[in-house]
């Protein structure tokens, strides 16, 4: 069954994911709502990061 | 004379105290149904975000074409995908009764689908492991 066809770009797709990711990692390791909202957005950075860094890895092994 | 009194962490007294029936629900409860186990135990917000969080990711996964993994495909990346889905709990069962994930796939994004089904129950078992520490009085 296909609830709907969805086809979202690599981009858009990691963006997505790094945030609930983000969201969870945030509530699930730190013990004070502050705590979680910094560690949630630190997660959401660093995933980011690499996502363009590994963007321009894999550039540079291309060209 | 000895002093015989010993300070105790707040993890060491919640490991020594009895299995409370909140400590084996809340667990079940937020396998089967995702931030079900923080919402008994009144903790609203986090409750609806991981919630949120987790429906998304499984919904956006099958809206993408993803795979629902099955048991006993002799495959061992089949085994580690099935063991990820299943931490989805009811949404695993409920995906299974209704066949989904089980197209054939069409396009080129669906492995990212594949991807977020998976995420999603690992992402549950977070979710249920922070459910217990809650329970058990580990975490506020």
């Amino acid at each position: 069954m296909i609830l709907l066809a969805l086809e979202l770009s690599h981009f858009t797709a990691a963006i997505t994911f790094s945030f609930f990711a983000s969201v969870v990692f945030g509530i699930t390791q730190r013990n004070d709502p502050r705590s979680m909202y910094r560690y949630a957005a630190y997660c959401f950075a660093v995933f980011m990061g690499g996502l363009f860094v590994a963007g321009w890895i894999m550039w540079l092994l291309h060209h | 004379m000895a002093n015989t009194e010993t300070s105790s962490s707040p993890a060491q007294s919640a490991a020594a105290a009895p299995v409370s029936t909140m400590a084996m629900l809340a667990p079940l409860v937020g396998w089967l149904v995702p931030g079900a186990g923080h919402l008994i135990q009144r903790r609203w917000i986090r409750g609806g975000l991981l919630m949120a969080s987790v429906l998304t990711m499984f919904f956006l996964g099958l809206a993408m074409e993803g795979k629902i993994y099955r048991p006993n495909t002799g495959d061992l990346l089949d085994i580690l995908g099935f063991v990820g889905d299943v931490g989805a709990g009811g949404l695993y069962i409920l995906g299974r009764m209704l066949e989904w994930g089980g197209t054939a796939i069409s396009q080129a994004t669906a492995d990212y689908g594949t991807k977020f089904i998976v995420v999603a129950g690992l992402l549950n078992v977070m979710s249920v492991v922070d459910a217990y520490h809650i329970a058990i009085g580990k975490k506020p």
